[in-house]
């Protein structure tokens, strides 16, 4: 075992500060460290994409960072995306058209797509259809996750065209 | 009151019942980051074990040494064979009337067995320990093909010959060689034999339906906690069927059942990875006693596609024999299965092959035989039902390419070969060659409504076209239409010939009405995706007249829940569903003599109307179920018990037969091997529809796995039984970019024998799929001579058949 490094981070908007060894995964932090559990494991080789989180500003497959390679900087994971009381557009509209089953790749999914949604607001079906080719699904095809997709957009794009 | 202005129409639309599309009770903790997977289950001083697996395929172990091990900091032990076996718990009884071992018991017999538990503080010190695990290994001869295994002197199982060399018979009887496992049968075998060598047609063809894995996005896993002051052992874990765990572990262990609950949490997928009792779940209890601490084991992907539960492995002959006008006389099958090391399949006990014998298809064959040799081999034990009833994809993918191939030797169009042997719709109930009675179907109008969907004659036509441009020079791409038209069966099963180590295949469900006309009900089963707290509440809505928001559905923990044998198979809805609408029938019995008693009238005097008793001929008196459930609880009523529960326990009459009419639209680049699925029509009949929704989504899902194994997905061996195919790298599991929109359809044919006349659909797509897209590859390239070529048809496969069919000169 090495040397212990001195890890600083925000997650969801809050400073976490500790101690781990340098082979520690960022996942691992996030789950067993932080006991923040919607981000999953499901291959832990960058490959399924269930540990999907976003670092400053970018979607990281988390099972395969380090936690001494996130050091100082911003993370978002599923649980600062929406709350019980005010849905992010995209947690409604898998809700809304089945864009789920047994949801374990849910919230990589949909941490993915809050960026795919800021990288490019009006993404045709080939453009998510691309851009969510990183996260893996078991149960549904894709088929709904696209229309789910499909549809925040057009809501996200629809509340900002009101507020403007 | 606001149930005296609402209309009946409204009074309906309230109670989400069953045929509407309710959207999904399960999706707000999903979408939000708060399932309760097994890995984020976390107890104090909770441990985390994990094995040592053999490199090797065919070994005998000399030596292990735990010594290294045990002083890397952070492991607490490390338990082998030895350690295992005075609790007799170093070997373990399979589904399959085999034995399996938990930790090498002196030799391995496939790649990646569990050799020994390292237990320690977390995942990262038990990778360390099992990194200082020595083990001595002195190889063997590997026997990774069936066909060899069956003539080889070299014996995997040496515990299955006597000492004086002889072969005992096996849990199916008689056994002809060390490696073999069972032959079984069905059907007439010399009537068969003679209506071929008769046939005015017969045509022969082999087919490898290969090794694969249903590969959930999470993987299989446990926690075990012994608490030792109460004498309690717990057992959290990915079980597909949570109640016969708690029997098995009971049966080992010797611990009482009673002391013992097995809780299934939220499940990431199951597709039949979770159905059967493996070696981490035992050392994990093992691990749990030994430590007093809790321990928690849960397989990384290498581990799983390697060792727990591979699918198919088929090796499959089919002759078929038809009249020259195409009508067909006579099916033979035979089938060489792969078992790997142990027998470990996931099937009822008096059916070792599953439902194979389903392979006449939809077809009126009047005259059937097949013979299925069970073999094993150097690979991973398993041989689940991967999104199918059991067996049931291989036999379907069996027939339909038979069908094919003789459509092809009689120079007929093959849709209309199906139509011509289809059973007809006033046949039903009707009784099969290979023994199975089949429901109800109609088969016809199915078929008639896909081929017009589709312009079916208007593809053919484009097809031709292709072909003389691809003759011509004009194109290099050619077009396949797969078509594909399954007969399934599914919901195991009756108890009188169903069972999984001696527990009948019943279901059940368990109801509980609450005062102010909620509820909750409980059954036997286990959600893996599919929906159930969702959809069972509807089929309880329509039964009992409360709203499906109002009530409750649990499954999965054994404290709890009434027993029953889990969810696999598409069995929920054929047989926990009807234990539902059953248990809700009571429910609405007695809430019948509440409600006559409440308006002062006969029992016969009162009838049900969605949501209520009313008087009949005099609606405007009534009882909603709402005031008999208060009722229930705050009167005395004479003649009857307070309260307002029921349960039942449904042991279906048979099975359910759900069918299906699929096509699929394919262009395929010759000198890449790129298939291009350009349409898929998926009609699916699976009886009375409780959701819409979900209906439509479990065939987009069960057509996209079908998709994966047609076209790439594998669990491949080299020679030395090594896994090629270990991780998802290699092992194809289809993005959103190769998947294509599915058309979904559907006719309703109900269950004649179901309450509600559901039949269940979760696996149809998958079925019916698989021969789809296969047909579609094959039929690319039928004007250029190609017969039959295997699966996976991934592009090196499908280049390499352009390639010999000379299509790159």
């Amino acid at each position: 075992m090495s040397k212990k490094m001195h890890i600083k981070l925000n997650v969801n908007g809050k400073d976490e500060e500790f101690l781990a060894e340098p082979r520690e995964l960022l996942i691992y932090t996030l789950r067993e460290r932080l006991n923040i559990t919607g981000p999953h494991i499901g291959c832990e080789t960058s490959h399924c994409g269930a540990c999907t989180v976003t670092i400053d500003g970018k979607s990281v497959k988390s099972c395969t960072m380090f936690a001494a390679q996130a050091d100082g900087k911003e993370i978002t994971t599923i649980e600062g995306i929406g709350t019980p009381d005010s849905l992010h557009p995209l947690q409604e509209a898998f809700k809304e058209h089945h864009g789920l089953q047994c949801g374990y790749c849910t919230p990589g999914m949909i941490t993915r797509a809050t960026k795919l949604l800021e990288e490019n607001p009006n993404p045709s079906e080939e453009d998510i259809r691309f851009g969510m080719a990183g996260n893996l699904c078991r149960c549904t095809g894709y088929q709904n996750i696209v229309k789910s997709i499909l549809a925040a957009a057009a809501e996200m794009n629809a509340a900002k065209e009101a507020a403007e | 009151m606001k149930d005296e202005v609402e209309s009946r129409d409204d009074r309906v639309a309230n109670l989400k019942g069953m045929g509407c599309s309710r959207k999904r009770v399960e999706d707000a903790r999903f979408t939000q980051g708060k399932g309760n997977y097994v890995d984020d289950i976390k107890l104090d001083g909770m441990l985390f074990g994990d094995f040592v697996r053999s490199p090797y395929a065919h070994a005998r172990i000399t030596s292990i040494n735990a010594e290294e091990a045990l002083k890397v900091p952070g492991v607490l032990a490390v338990l082998t064979a030895a350690d295992l076996e005075p609790l007799g718990l170093h070997w373990m009884p399979t589904l399959a009337g085999d034995k399996q071992m938990v930790l090498a018991d002196g030799k391995v017999l496939f790649q990646g067995q569990e050799v020994a538990f390292v237990v320690a503080e977390d995942r990262f010190a038990a990778a360390d320990g099992i990194e200082a695990v020595e083990v001595e290994y002195e190889e063997l001869p590997v026997i990774v093909d069936p066909f060899e295994a069956m003539k080889t002197d070299v014996v995997l199982r040496e515990d299955l010959v006597a000492d004086d060399g002889s072969i005992p018979d096996g849990a199916h009887g008689p056994r002809t060689h060390p490696n073999h496992i069972f032959t079984w049968e069905a059907g007439e075998k010399e009537a068969t034999q003679q209506v071929l060598d008769n046939a005015e047609v017969l045509v022969e063809e082999s087919m490898y339906y290969h090794r694969t894995h249903p590969c959930p996005l999470e993987t299989c896993g446990c926690v075990a906690s012994m608490d030792k002051v109460n004498g309690k052992l717990t057992l959290w874990g990915t079980f597909q069927a949570p109640h016969a765990i708690r029997t098995v572990v009971s049966l080992i262990s010797g611990i009482e059942e009673h002391n013992i609950r097995v809780v299934s949490p939220d499940i990431g997928g199951g597709f039949g990875n979770k159905v059967g009792a493996y070696p981490g779940y035992v050392c994990s209890v093992v691990a749990s006693i030994v430590t007093g601490k809790p321990v928690k084991w849960i397989e990384d992907r290498m581990d799983n596609l390697m060792t727990t539960a591979f699918a198919r492995d088929y090796h499959m002959t089919g002759k078929i024999s038809a009249t020259k006008e195409g009508k067909i006389t006579g099916l033979h099958c035979h089938v060489t299965a792969d078992h790997g090391g142990f027998d470990a399949c996931a099937d009822p006990t008096k059916f070792p092959a599953g439902f194979m014998n389903i392979c006449t298809g939809s077809y009126d064959i009047p005259t059937a035989f097949l013979e299925v040799d069970g073999v094993y081999t150097n690979k991973a034990p398993g041989g689940v039902s991967y999104r199918c009833s059991f067996r049931v994809t291989e036999a379907v993918y069996f027939i339909e390419r038979m069908v094919e191939v003789l459509a092809i030797e009689l120079g007929m169009d093959a849709a209309e070969l199906r139509r011509i042997n289809f059973i007809k719709k006033e046949q039903f109930p009707y009784k099969a060659a290979l023994g199975w009675e089949y429901d109800s179907g109609d088969y016809h109008t199915a078929w008639d409504k896909a081929l017009t969907s589709v312009d079916y004659d208007g593809l053919r036509a484009e097809q031709a076209q292709r072909v003389e441009d691809f003759k011509a020079g004009k194109t290099r791409k050619l077009m396949g239409v797969g078509l594909s038209f399954f007969t399934e069966i599914v919901g195991a099963g009756p108890v009188k010939n169903c069972d999984i180590l001696g527990l009948g295949m019943f279901d059940s469900c368990e109801i509980r009405i609450h005062p102010t006309g909620s509820a909750i009900a409980r059954l036997g089963t286990i959600s893996q995706g599919q929906g159930h707290a969702t959809t069972f509440a509807q089929i309880l809505a329509s039964e009992i007249g409360l709203p499906a928001d109002s009530i409750t559905i649990e499954e999965g923990d054994t404290d709890t829940a009434p027993y029953g044998l889990g969810t696999y198979g598409s069995r929920s809805t054929p047989v926990a569903g009807a234990a539902t609408a059953m248990a809700g029938r009571k429910i609405r019995a007695k809430a019948q003599m509440i409600a006559a008693y409440l308006l002062e009238v006969h029992d016969n005097d009162v009838e049900f109307d969605v949501d209520r008793f009313v008087v009949k001929g005099a609606p405007e008196k009534f009882k909603t179920m709402k005031e008999i459930a208060f009722a229930a609880y705050n009167q005395a009523i004479p003649g009857i018990e307070p309260g307002l529960e029921a349960v039942s326990y449904y042991d279906p009459p048979n099975m359910t037969y759900p069918f299906g009419a699929y096509v699929c639209v394919m262009d395929i680049d010759v000198d890449t091997g790129v298939p291009e699925i350009r349409r898929f029509y998926a009609l699916d009949d699976c009886g009375t529809r409780i959701n819409p929704m979900i209906i439509e989504g479990q065939v987009h899902g069960g057509l996209t796995e079908a998709l994966a194994v047609a076209l790439g997905q594998e669990i491949a061996y080299d020679d030395m039984g090594n896994v090629k195919t270990g991780t998802l790298m290699d092992f194809f599991l289809p993005t959103a970019w190769e998947v294509p929109n599915y058309e979904t359809d559907h006719t309703v044919t109900p269950s004649p024998h179901h309450p509600i006349g559901a039949k269940g659909v979760g696996e149809s797509p998958h079925v019916g799929g698989v021969p789809c897209f296969s047909n579609a590859v094959h039929d690319a390239f039928r004007a250029f001579g190609l017969r039959q070529t295997n699966m996976p048809h991934d592009h090196w496969r499908i280049w390499k058949t352009a390639n010999e069919l000379g299509l790159h000169d």
